[in-house]
């Protein structure tokens, strides 16, 4: 039985007490309602499981903490309870690759093609 | 606390070490000679007659010493070499090698053998012979200070650092408290752990050995130009670099750091060891690590039993050689994939088992492979293998202060 609106408080894992971010323990759709450090949130899109929301209200540059410990720094704003991910964090050590980043450099060239 | 698991057996080894299996590998020692080789162990059909090899043609030092040390690795009790005839790999030192252990070995050269059929015809005769011999050997009492285990994770998500990750650290633990020598490896996903691991180093000079180690690996992926992190990573929750690295940092578990070696060591005795999978020198033959199986062969070539394999969004692979005890991380992954894991760790997230409850169902799943229990993977006959080009120093005197004499 998955609930469609309102998400029991075990939905999200804060693993260190220092953490600006949680973790979705489980798959929540859009809409979804939740208490966060002793707050209502609703979502405002989807998150899969194993996925990150900001805590707080962040700016570009914060330096993003999970397990204690920064991952990555911000490049944009964040609202409390928003998808922290690749659209808007970025690594402060070598930047993360997707499946394009294989094509960028062949890009060019395949354009005469299609 | 002593379940009814059945006591560890081993095959004893020339060099006093036990296997936990008693396979016959057949090794091609150039990619012109896979085909024939892979006929001979297809004809078997068999969980212990595996297939390895080296691809290239050109000579490689790291080649030849893996070579020499999974054929002799002690899960294996016969090899099978199978040579075109005009590679460079030194087919006559590494038959020598293996019959300097007292295993069982034989040799087969393609264009001497009247090619491809007669090869395939022949090898078959010879693995089946030694089969028939080490049917006939009888393994003797084992103890966990006897093994070693290795652990990688592969197909990681946001779950992986929660769950099934710290649960094989809680494995590891146990284990190394029992004498068992565990190994954790991949540098290049322990970059921005570099620090807090330094600290766990039995000495001063081991810490600074491992800094240098894992600074290695970030100048090593930044010439490569992507970092160890895969796309699918991502859709699972990941988001950097550093992030997954602490979330596989935790199959550590929190014992000393004993050492540091290279592909091919073999611990010198029990305890927790960092595995420097990152090549010396100046980048020269591609990613140090191609794909999973790479590094699981590497932790073999350094006298893995087995290996805890941990995946958030679900790898099926498994091993020649050694067997992969599979855990899955995410309860959904599970959902989808059960038949291809040992241990469901998504239950810590659902709430129906604790971290520790997880972490003494890895040690358990591990005594009973050792006792010969198949794994999952193993069981659904994976054996996968990849060996390509490297280059490394060996290491220092300060990398190994637990060596005994």
């Amino acid at each position: 039985m998955r609930e469609h609106r309102s998400v029991s408080s075990d939905a999200l894992i804060l693993l260190h007490p220092d953490d600006n971010v949680l973790v979705t323990t489980r798959s929540l759709p859009e809409g979804a309602t939740m208490t966060l450090d002793g707050q209502p949130l609703v979502l405002t899109g989807a998150l899969p499981v194993g996925h990150k929301l900001a805590r707080r209200t962040l700016a570009a540059g914060d330096k993003i903490f999970k397990y204690g410990v920064p991952i990555g720094s911000l490049l944009a704003p964040v609202a409390r309870g928003e998808w922290v991910h690749m659209h808007n964090m970025t690594s402060d050590y070598l930047a993360s690759h997707t499946r394009q980043s294989g094509n960028q450099t062949t890009s060019s060239s395949q354009e005469s093609h299609s | 606390m002593n379940e009814s698991v059945a006591p560890l057996q081993g095959f004893v080894r020339s060099d006093g070490r036990k296997g936990i299996r008693n396979v016959v590998v057949v090794a091609y020692l150039v990619e012109c000679a896979h085909h024939v080789s892979r006929r001979i162990a297809q004809h078997f059909d068999d969980l212990d007659v595996h297939l390895i090899g080296f691809p290239g043609c050109f000579p490689n030092q790291y080649a030849s010493r893996m070579m020499r040390a999974l054929t002799t690795h002690p899960n294996v009790g016969a090899v099978l070499l199978v040579s075109l005839g005009c590679e460079s790999m030194d087919r006559d030192a590494l038959r020598e090698h293996i019959a300097g252990s007292g295993r069982p070995v034989d040799l087969l050269v393609i264009q001497e053998t009247g090619g491809t059929a007669a090869t395939i015809a022949a090898g078959i005769e010879k693995v089946g012979a030694m089969r028939t011999e080490l049917a006939g050997q009888s393994p003797v009492p084992m103890s966990l200070d006897e093994l070693v285990v290795g652990t990688i994770c592969g197909g990681s998500d946001g779950t992986s650092g929660i769950t099934a990750n710290p649960a094989v650290g809680r494995c590891f633990d146990h284990l190394v408290a029992e004498g068992t020598a565990c190994v954790f490896e991949e540098t290049g996903e322990l970059i921005g752990c570099e620090d807090i691991m330094a600290e766990r180093a039995v000495t001063p000079e081991l810490g600074e050995l491992i800094q240098a180690c894992v600074a290695k690996a970030e100048r090593y992926y930044r010439t490569m130009g992507f970092g160890s992190f895969a796309p699918g990573n991502a859709d699972g929750g990941l988001t950097t670099l550093e992030e997954k690295s602490m979330g596989a940092y935790s199959k550590s578990g929190a014992s000393p750091i004993s050492g540091l070696i290279k592909p091919g060591d073999i611990p010198p005795s029990g305890g927790l060891y960092l595995l420097d999978v990152v090549p010396d020198g100046e980048p020269r033959f591609g990613f140090p690590n191609i794909a999973d199986n790479a590094e699981i062969v590497e932790m073999i070539a350094s006298g893995c039993h087995l290996t805890l394999f941990t995946t958030g969004r679900g790898s099926v692979v498994g091993s020649a050689i050694s067997p992969v005890i599979k855990v899955c991380a995410n309860p959904e992954t599970y959902q989808r994939l059960s038949e291809d894991m040992d241990v469901n760790a998504g239950k810590i997230l659902t709430g129906e088992a604790s971290l520790d409850d997880v972490g003494e169902e890895i040690y358990q799943r591990v005594k009973a492979v050792a006792a010969g229990e198949r794994s999952v993977s193993e069981a659904l006959g994976h054996q996968e293998f990849i060996l390509t080009y490297k280059s490394f120093e060996p290491i220092g005197p300060g990398c190994l202060p637990v060596r005994q004499v």
